[in-house]
């Protein structure tokens, strides 16, 4: 290739390269700085804690919070003890090339690859009409949790790997049995693992709103009970600013609410892993 | 090897009994989905997804065929936005950006990432769609869903490709600078081809993000059911029609939602079969 050719070629990826930058900037500053600017001025404590009223244009989120902390609450309660069972059997119990080790790693591959709405439909179908929950924050937590699962395991596996191969050979030599090295060795080493899983878990969970519109309802009073419909913050965002006339700046104080409560979440899994992990992780 | 004792055969059978849960989870959801589906395959068969009459539901019409278009039409626009800028911004952090720049532009990337897309959707709703309504009405069209789309899944591409530039080994970019290669060079000789199971992983993540979401583009997409003849027109996706009409669908109607869900998985599942086909070697979705 002549000399020339090359050096307009370089010229021409400088300024892409550049251009794409300022670009993804660009996009950046007017989405944060439009939510900012029309949301700040909705945001207080009174927001925060009173109920929504006339259909969510006035009052506040206070229910919606309670509600979408519940759901959380459920999700947890069902994948953390399942997922970290099941990172443990992966990571120490099943070796490598077994059968049913490839098996459920495959599985959670194609689950993490589900779209929310699907997991929506299923919840629908499986927990709200099979089990008879109908709409209700624990249909809406356990769907959830169905779609949680795969990261928590991911996360919480690779905490046991990053454990050194000498404790189990240390714990073995000197005759404890497999339960008691889990217990007393591995578990409190794979600790930050399951931390930084169930943080990323809470953040993809927060930020969910596809399957839960049609398995934890819609209704924006204070739940009174696990079985009571109950509304989460993105769906309420989603509700006013699709079908609501004039809740335009309740959708902004609710969005940017949601922004900063993820913001916080998905900073401090990315602070813990570097802290304890020693690794970078990636939210995707 | 000596006999286990009994407390760790429970164990092990307790750890079976939990990763043998998660299994059954995506089990459970294909069982479900193919069941609840049934009844519109018994009472209008496989071919009425098919038929070019439309949507109509309550004449028991459930032409699937504009739904799917749109889906791949949004898809396509965004992943083929997405891909180009994402890896120019990975190449912008590794080998343009100035070394102050490099942290805050990867913190602001991660920024985007967190982002929930009801955020996004919303803001498309806000600023795009009048915006784009200006030029042409009525706004709310194909265009704006890929646009907002692309944005969405642009953090996805671009941190892969960051953490698979970062991959690859200093000794090769360190022999392209030696050969005298400038930046053209020294990324076609040595830094994509190291990095391109990396990139491929990121290409498969994103098309996957695009062809599943729901809420972004169920906001500023204009939901009609049609086949979209320019880039202007409203268009209404799968995954939008199943969250818009889940709410109220009985019998037949429902059934026919869970058979657009089920061909949403079919299609994810298809992509990642040919992108392992491709590349020999499995992939990650």
């Amino acid at each position: 290739m002549p000399k020339r050719d090359v050096r307009w070629l370089s010229g021409l990826l400088g300024v892409l390269v550049w251009g794409a930058a300022i670009v993804i900037t660009g996009v950046f500053i007017a989405l944060v700085g439009d939510l900012a600017w029309h949301g700040m001025p909705r945001l207080s404590w009174a927001f925060m804690t009173t109920a929504p009223s006339n259909a969510g244009r006035d009052g506040g989120i206070g229910p919606i919070l309670v509600s979408t902390l519940l759901i959380l609450l459920v999700c947890l309660a069902a994948c953390v003890p399942i997922g970290l069972g099941t990172a443990v059997f992966l990571a120490e119990f099943s070796p490598a090339a077994s059968v049913f080790g490839r098996l459920i790693r495959r599985s959670l591959d194609v689950l993490a690859g589900v779209p929310s709405i699907v997991f929506g439909l299923f919840g629908n179908a499986f927990f709200c009409q099979t089990l008879g929950l109908g709409f209700s924050i624990a249909s809406g937590g356990l769907t959830l949790a169905c779609m949680v699962l795969p990261i928590l395991i991911r996360s919480t596996e690779e905490g046991f790997r990053a454990v050194p191969n000498d404790y189990r050979l240390s714990s073995a030599a000197l005759g404890f049995t497999r339960g008691a090295t889990l217990r007393h060795l591995l578990l409190p080493a794979a600790v930050p693992g399951l931390i930084v899983g169930t943080v990323l878990g809470i953040g993809r969970a927060v930020a969910e709103t596809a399957a839960l519109i049609f398995t934890s309802g819609y209704a924006d009073r204070m739940p009174e009970s696990l079985l009571d419909s109950g509304r989460a913050l993105s769906l309420h965002i989603f509700d006013l600013s699709m079908n609501v006339a004039g809740g335009d700046a309740n959708a902004y104080g609710a969005s940017l609410t949601l922004v900063l409560l993820l913001l916080a979440i998905n900073g401090a899994a990315a602070w813990m892993a570097e802290r304890w992990l020693h690794r970078r992780i990636m939210i995707t | 090897m000596c006999r286990r004792p009994a407390s760790d055969t429970l164990l092990v059978w307790v750890l079976r009994g939990c990763a043998a849960a998660a299994c059954a989870t995506l089990v459970l959801i294909g069982a479900f989905l193919v069941y609840e589906t049934l009844p519109v395959l018994r009472h209008e068969g496989l071919g009425v997804f098919f038929r070019s009459d439309g949507w109509v539901p309550s004449e028991h019409l459930y032409g699937l065929m504009p739904m799917l278009v749109g889906t791949l039409l949004v898809m396509a626009g965004a992943v083929l936005v997405a891909t180009p800028l994402g890896l120019l911004s990975a190449v912008f952090c590794h080998f343009y950006a100035p070394r102050r720049l490099v942290t805050p532009y990867r913190r602001l990337i991660e920024l985007l990432a967190g982002i929930p897309s009801v955020v996004y959707g919303f803001w498309g709703l806000m600023v795009l769609v009048p915006a784009i309504n200006n030029i042409r009405p009525p706004g709310a069209s194909l265009l704006a869903g890929i646009v907002v789309l692309t944005i969405m899944i642009l953090p996805t591409i671009a941190l892969m490709a960051d953490a698979s530039f970062a991959a690859v080994p200093r000794a090769s970019i360190a022999a392209a600078y030696a050969l005298g290669l400038d930046k053209v060079g020294l990324l076609r000789a040595a830094v994509f081809p190291a990095a391109k199971s990396g990139l491929f992983t990121g290409l498969i993540l994103e098309t996957g993000r695009a062809t599943g979401e729901t809420m972004a583009v169920i906001m500023v997409c204009g939901n009609i059911v049609q086949m979209p003849k320019s880039l202007f027109d409203p268009v209404r996706t799968l995954t939008a029609n199943i969250a818009l009409e889940m709410s109220f669908a009985m019998n037949d109607h429902r059934s026919a939602l869970f058979a657009s869900g089920l061909l949403l998985i079919i299609l994810i599942i298809a992509l990642v079969a040919v992108a392992e086909w491709i590349s020999r070697e499995p992939v990650h979705a």
